[in-house]
């Protein structure tokens, strides 16, 4: 009776604005899908960031970034987290993202991108399955 | 990443790897097979590492202390690993884990590993693999292993049985007096801790600790019964002590933990502590005590496991339905499914029957 694997998230919140009512909307979202899911505050610097994913070996990365400094961002985050050896951990995140920046941060490695209208339930999904795909 | 074989992941965690040691703090924590497989490896190379709780009411500043106490340590030469644990909701088994919060500043020194983890349905205040994941550490260079707990009401007191030194946290203003410790945990401290000693009402907060201590600690108690009257702290023989000797009574520490206040003294007491362990000659005692609990912990879920593994399908479902139709009392439906399991579990085999 092996006992199923529980998905740990890490939520991060990068950058330097200073309000993390979302971030905490969707840990809880999370936490109610029956998650494990890592909160570490304001002001996340990318090293930050991936050291806490290092050690706590989180299935996924989600960022919640409102300053608009998504673009600038993404990519140091990403980087840091390959050069921690942490290049397997998908990246997601949540914000006010304008249509036209999607296709750039697909390039920079995001696997989803949550608007300010998605539902929790498809966050919830999304990355379920994104684990799925890492652990089978 | 591909699943590692539990020699490789012991080995690369065992020299320094920190993403195999995270993989091999998961692996443990997750349980079945795979994890004994690596404690089982893991065991001979423990033994070193100091183990401190650090436990008490929500929000009285345990995180903050731990990362406090991890700098001081890493300002010693040591190697520090932080356990911090949240509880897990009992209805859909997540967590939010929030205790690295507090403890931002620790980030970027190679020499801390935090850890978070969620009880995951235990109810003493640590999970059940709170102690192997520490294990975990103690094979792995940690001389020093932080286990913040679960913010406590009054019985979550594993971490007593887990940890070496087990601080209490208390904070003025958390209501009447030490309303917010109780006995309980009281008499699982080796030290207290009054945190937030910058704020008004710290001294009343120590005095009302002093007079608990003093009236209620179990070393005192027993001398009590012993002579009919209170002595000091020199004088008390100690119950779970060799005779003649002192019997270690808490003592009270003022800190200030996010302004770096008063940590060195309790890293005093702490060292005093773990002195007083190595040299007491009860130490054997004590360990072997920590043992057997832990055999009997261990020995109570695999045989759980095994009893459920061989019951027939529906018999679970169909003892509670008897139970909950009054057909049978909760202790006649549990002796009954004993029954059903030696029958499933242990079927004559051929050479046997001869
Ligand atoms: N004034 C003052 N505030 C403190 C002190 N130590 C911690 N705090 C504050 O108290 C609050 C709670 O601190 P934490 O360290 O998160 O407390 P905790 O016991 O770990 O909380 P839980 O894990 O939620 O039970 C935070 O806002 C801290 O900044 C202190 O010594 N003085
Ligand atoms: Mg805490």
């Amino acid at each position: 009776m092996a006992a199923q694997r529980t998905i740990r998230v890490l939520i991060a919140k990068p950058g330097l604005d200073g309000h993390d009512r979302g971030a905490k909307v969707i840990a809880r979202a999370l936490r109610d899908a029956g998650m494990e899911v890592v909160y570490t505050g304001l002001r996340q610097t990318p090293e930050m960031i991936a050291e806490a994913a290092l050690q706590e070996d989180v299935d996924v990365v989600g960022l919640s970034i409102l300053s608009g400094a998504h673009l600038a961002l993404v990519p140091r985050i990403r980087a840091v987290l390959d050069d921690t050896g942490l290049a397997d951990v998908p990246l997601i995140i949540g914000g006010i993202i304008p249509e036209e920046d999607r296709e750039p941060l697909g390039a920079m490695g995001i696997k989803g991108i949550f608007g300010p209208g998605t539902s929790t339930d498809d966050i919830v999904a999304f990355i379920r399955n994104l684990s799925g795909e890492n652990h089978a | 990443m591909p699943e590692r074989s539990a020699d490789a992941l012991v080995a690369d965690a065992l020299s320094g790897n920190r993403r195999a040691l995270s993989r091999l703090l998961s692996r443990v924590e997750d349980g079945g097979q795979p994890a004994c497989d690596v404690l089982a490896q893991l065991y001979r190379h423990t033994g070193s590492a100091h183990w401190i709780g650090i436990t008490g009411a929500p929000g009285t500043g345990k995180s903050s202390l731990v990362a406090a106490l991890a700098r001081a340590y890493r300002a010693q030469g040591e190697r520090v690993a932080i356990l911090a644990v949240d509880p897990s909701s009992p209805y859909t088994g997540g967590a939010i884990l929030g205790d690295r919060i507090r403890m931002a500043d620790l980030s970027g020194d190679p020499g801390i590993f935090i850890r978070s983890m969620a009880t995951r349905g235990a109810l003493g205040g640590l999970a059940d693999t709170t102690r192997d994941l520490a294990r975990v550490f103690d094979a792995c260079g940690f001389g020093i292993v932080l286990i913040e707990t679960v913010g406590a009401g009054q019985n979550e007191v594993a971490v007593a049985q887990v940890a070496h030194t087990v601080v209490v946290v208390e904070a003025p203003g958390l209501g009447d007096d030490v309303q917010a410790i109780k006995a309980g945990i009281l008499e699982t401290a080796d030290i207290l801790v009054v945190n937030k000693s910058d704020l008004p009402g710290a001294a009343n907060t120590v005095r009302a600790l002093r007079t608990t201590i003093d009236t209620g600690h179990p070393a005192l108690k027993t001398s009590w019964r012993h002579h009919g009257q209170l002595l000091t702290a020199e004088e008390t023989p100690a119950p779970a002590h060799a005779p003649d000797e002192p019997a270690w009574v808490p003592m009270i520490v003022q800190t200030v933990a996010t302004a770096h206040e008063g940590i060195d003294a309790l890293t005093g007491h702490i060292h005093a502590h773990q002195s007083f362990l190595k040299n007491s000659q009860s130490h054997g005692t004590i360990e072997r005590a920590r043992i057997h609990t832990e055999l009997l912990d261990k020995l109570r879920d695999r045989l759980l496991d095994r009893l459920l593994n061989a019951l027939p399908a529906s018999a679970l479902d169909d003892a509670i339905d008897r139970v909950a139709n009054r057909e049978a009392d909760p202790m006649t439906a549990v002796t009954t499914l004993i029954e059903q399991s030696s029958r499933t579990a242990a079927p004559p085999r051929p050479e046997s029957v001869l």
